[in-house]
């Protein structure tokens, strides 16, 4: 063989590419600032975790205390910057304290259902078949049962404990990530990186795993976002609904279901745990968007 | 004909980031480019270099990212930059006209063709609907589609992507716009239909007098339709004159390079290697201080070509050519380069290593309830061989089986008949999960999508390093070594493994898949596609990797194509397929001279020539391929043949001519009466 052809064409890629895209986790938080509504909803969702950390401090009484003399007059004043429910319990700290259970249980839930979801939804997509088959329908089934009538049934049954509601919670969430894992393997099955994994033997399971799943990550990520934003507002429904975290402790759901009878008389009862609930929804809701994005330049 | 319809003076465009924090990114820089009325002017260079961004700059389709940041649009007078959305609205469409690549992406999938063309009328002219569906059916004929009143009446799904892409046509063309922009109207399109497609635009050159900006990567597309050309590199125009200047005498580096780089029918690798274009386009915000090319160039002078921007001048005297290169009168007379041989013989004929007899494969598809069964059938009876440092070429329009045939070989898809032999072992019923590792590491394959053939989460390093453990079973720790000398053997530089495929171009991303297939250091090589994607510059360097590769290693080469020029350039063995069989076989350059299958004279006729004089009488193919499950009893090509003999075509089966050195011909045409019919079939660029 001679001199090759190519010799000179030792091709060196430009450092553009590169220099644009931070390394590592640092630099994906960065990108999180190119978008206004990311920026936004990551801001208002890191306020409530850094209330909900610092309950104990930040709350100025004990969540379950009652002042009997704020009684007279409920109102916000200085002794209670957002007033006082029918019992006297400060709502400031009430809702401080409040936001614990809700971030933690929401994102628990989400990422079960997602684990579950995904697993499903790669099966169904990957293998096609009879998996594909009892997978979709099982899903249909359960998405089309009346979600709040299922969650009263078995909650009712099982007792509400923080537990019971992730669980719940995954188990209905589940088969909405399976459909989306679905359609996304469906797709990316029939790429030539996948047709390649199989031609060096790779099993199954590593494909969906490996070859799969990473490349779904994008379009999963925004809908964790906004299934995270939906469960919260379940979790204040089943509040609502009493079948939500067992009293006395402050549940946002709970606290408008105590007070919403006196909504005529007391607005702020209320009021201020719905508005806490909707900036927590709002902030994941954004946050989607602006993902979803960021998503879209790359 | 001297009145300028459009001139573009000194034009630049920028792209910003998405908050413009990142400031502006000069893609287009004092662009001067003049287009007269009933001209057509292509404009070419390679992918990045701005051609589309211009296109789309004339009719303010910029988007939010794109501004004009200097300079101005003279259109008729009037300064596109400036003029305001509702002037510019009553240019779009009835004065400027535009053809995108992607002609299903152009038409409204719910909408019947008829009323889609019929709207161009009704809005522009206020034409009454009568009127507007007489000119409709009218321009119909105009761009050769038969029965056009069954044309209207259709919903673009329904028609293939020729007759789509002429629907596009007629619809610029309806509102006889002075101005019609084709953006790569054939990049994309099976030859055939490109060779239709540009017979077409020339033919209707004579007709209509529409000026055309006629945009391409690919200097041969642009030789038989345009006037003049000019040629792009990094947002700007480094060369322009009148057709036959820029193919006889260019002058600048970059249109040689250019040139030099693309496969005709009269080379291949034996004689004239291609010479690539080292190096790749830079990005465009380095900005060099002279000349943008000036990394890139043979004959590159420190000094008087880095120093300062070189400008676009007249060259020899004439404005008619232009050359943007402080060397050009230097140079000397264009004559086209040749690599140094990199293969000197053809490989004696040995025995086969891979090999397919009476191959069939169908695919039936059936309900889960319902007890209809439709089955399709995708090849039948191919025999096929290849031995040791050969490469066969497979070639076809699509819809001819050939990448089924690939994926029957890789173990993809099984075969429902025949046999198929990989290295004395029967393989065709074998799914590629039921080959143990010797198998699969003895037949790889290079897959045909740059972006889809790496997985976009991994790194280089991995994906390869990966395939080494799997096929090589090398231990994890002997990775990186591994992984670098297989990026050396690609040619790209080891510290490639740390990067993420987004961060390569089109032609690592085919490199590094290359490395991939490479890592079990396999006897079969099958490529499907590997350089349809690509620029052609940077198509030659592919092709040479993979012959170099191909007489290092000895490996079997199955090269699948539509390219008709890269096929005779790189193969020496061609199987020509059509409807899943085959209709001729043999050494590379018997089955591309007389005597040859009539599918072949057609194909051969098809490939547009790089040579502004030679695009005469051509065999055009009408029509499209018969559905899969209206296969014709006979010779399945009898439908479109233009040599068909009569009803013995359409009812029997045709014969299988054997010829000299295994060249194999089915048609019921002899042999010699081919070559009689076909003696005035001269190999384009066979000079």
């Amino acid at each position: 063989m001679s001199t090759p052809v190519t010799a000179d064409v030792l091709t060196v890629s430009p450092p553009a590419a590169s220099r644009r895209r931070a390394r590592g986790w640092w630099g994906r938080v960065a990108r999180l600032a190119d978008s206004t509504p990311a920026t936004v909803g990551a801001a208002l969702i890191l306020v409530w975790v850094v209330v909900a950390a610092l309950a104990p401090l930040l709350a100025p009484y004990a969540p379950n205390s009652n002042d009997l003399a704020a009684l007279a007059s409920t109102t916000p004043s200085r002794a209670h910057w957002l007033g006082t429910d029918h019992l006297g319990r400060d709502i400031l700290s009430r809702i401080v304290w409040g936001a614990r259970p809700v971030l933690v249980i929401a994102p628990l839930a989400v990422l079960g259902a997602t684990a579950l979801g995904s697993l499903l939804g790669l099966a169904a997509g990957y293998k096609r078949g009879w998996i594909d088959l009892v997978v979709t329908r099982s899903c249909d089934i359960v998405l089309s049962f009346p979600v709040i009538i299922l969650y009263m049934i078995i909650l009712t049954h099982f007792g509400s404990s923080a537990w019971n509601i992730v669980g719940v919670l995954t188990l209905t969430k589940a088969p909405i990530i399976a459909r989306i894992v679905r359609g996304l393997t469906l797709e990316l099955r029939e790429r030539e990186y996948v047709a390649a994994a199989k031609m060096r033997g790779e099993s199954s399971l590593y494909i969906m795993l490996v070859e799969i799943l990473p490349n779904a990550r994008g379009p999963l990520i925004v809908d964790m976002c906004l299934r995270t934003g939906y469960n919260i507002i379940i979790i204040g429904v089943l509040g609502f609904l009493g079948i939500g975290l067992p009293p006395p402790d402050p549940d946002w759901g709970g606290m408008v279901k105590d007070t919403y009878g006196m909504m005529m008389v007391w607005p702020h009862m209320a009021l201020f745990p719905c508005a806490a609930i909707s900036s927590l929804v709002v902030g994941f809701n954004l946050l989607a968007v602006g993902l979803r994005e960021i998503g879209l330049r790359d | 004909m001297t009145d300028r319809l459009l001139e573009l003076q000194d034009l630049s465009i920028a792209y910003h980031g998405l908050r413009r924090r990142r400031g502006e990114t000069r893609v287009v820089r004092g662009l001067d480019l003049t287009l007269h009325a009933g001209e057509a002017l292509g404009l070419v260079g390679e992918s990045g270099c701005g051609k589309s961004t211009v296109a789309l700059s004339i009719v303010r389709y910029l988007g939010r990212a794109g501004r004009i940041v200097g300079g101005r649009i003279l259109f008729e007078g009037r300064d596109l930059a400036t003029v305001d959305e509702a002037t510019l609205r009553g240019i779009r469409g009835r004065r400027i006209a535009m053809v995108y690549q992607d002609p299903m992406a152009s038409l409204n999938p719910v909408m019947t063709v008829g009323r889609q063309l019929m709207e161009v009328p009704m809005i522009h002219d206020r034409a009454g609907a009568a009127a507007a569906r007489a000119r409709a059916l009218a321009m119909l004929g105009e761009v050769k589609l038969a029965d056009p009143e069954a044309v209207m009446e259709r919903y673009p799904h329904q028609l293939s992507g020729g007759q789509q892409q002429r629907i596009v046509i007629a619809m610029a063309l309806i509102a006889e716009p002075a101005l019609l922009i084709m953006d790569e109207p054939t990049t994309g399109l099976d030859v055939t239909v490109e060779a239709a497609v540009l017979n077409l635009v020339r033919e209707l050159r004579r007709r209509i007098d529409s000026a055309i900006l006629f945009i391409s990567h690919n200097l041969a597309t642009v030789a038989g339709v345009c006037d003049r050309i000019g040629v792009m590199y990094r947002g700007e125009l480094v060369e322009d004159g009148p057709v036959r200047r820029i193919f006889s005498d260019p002058r600048h580096p970059y249109t040689r390079g250019l040139l030099d780089c693309l496969p005709t029918l009269g080379r291949d690798k034996r004689q004239a290697p291609l010479v690539p274009i080292p190096g790749q386009l830079e990005p465009p915000h380095v900005r060099a201080s002279g000349c943008g090319f000036a990394g890139r160039c043979a004959d590159v002078e420190a000094g008087r070509c880095t120093t300062r921007p070189i400008p676009l001048a007249a060259f020899d005297g004439e404005a008619t050519h232009r050359v943007a290169c402080v060397r050009a009168a230097e140079l000397p007379v264009y004559a086209r380069r040749r690599g140094d041989g990199a293969v000197s013989a053809r490989p004696a004929a040995a025995a086969p290593v891979v090999a397919t007899e009476h191959l069939g494969k169908v695919y039936e598809s059936r309900r889960l309830l319902g007890r209809r069964r439709r089955s399709v059938r995708a090849l039948s009876d191919v025999d096929l061989a290849a031995g040791r440092r050969q490469t066969l070429a497979i070639v076809g329009e699509s819809g001819c089986g050939k990448s089924t045939l690939a994926k029957v070989l890789a173990g993809i898809e099984t075969a429902t008949e025949g046999r198929v032999s990989l290295d004395g072992a029967e393989v065709g019923r074998l799914g590629v999960d039921a080959r143990g590792r010797e198998l699969k590491r003895k037949l790889q394959m290079v897959f045909q999508n740059p972006d889809s053939t790496l997985n976009p989460s991994h790194t280089v390093g991995y994906t390869i390093g990966r395939a080494l453990r799997r096929l090589r079973d090398r231990a994890p720790g002997d990775l990186a070594g591994g992984v670098a000398r297989l990026l050396e053997v690609v040619r790209l530089s080891p510290e490639m493994a740390a990067r993420m495929p987004r961060q390569l171009s089109g032609g690592e991303k085919q490199r590094v898949a290359i490395a991939r297939a490479l890592a079990g250091d396999p006897d079969v090589v099958v490529a499907d596609e590997p350089v349809s994607a690509l620029d052609v510059s940077v198509q030659a360097a592919i092709i040479n990797l993979l012959t170099e590769l191909q007489a290092a290693h000895g490996t079997t080469l199955v090269f699948i194509s539509h390219d008709l020029s890269v096929v005779r350039y790189l193969a020496d063995h061609v199987a020509v397929m059509y409807l899943g069989t085959v209709a001729e076989l043999g050494p590379v350059e018997r089955v591309f001279a007389p005597p040859c299958h009539p599918y072949t004279e057609a194909l051969l006729a098809a490939v547009p020539a790089a040579d502004p004089d030679r695009h005469g009488p051509r065999i055009v193919l009408e029509g499209p391929l018969p559905r899969p499950d209206e296969r014709p009893r006979g010779c399945p090509f009898a439908t479109r043949c233009p040599r068909r003999v009569g009803a013995v075509c359409d009812d029997t089966p045709p014969p299988v001519q054997r010829l000299a050195d295994g060249h194999r011909i089915a048609c019921h045409i002899p042999a010699d009466e081919l070559a009689r019919l076909q003696a005035s079939l001269v190999m384009i660029g066979a000079s």
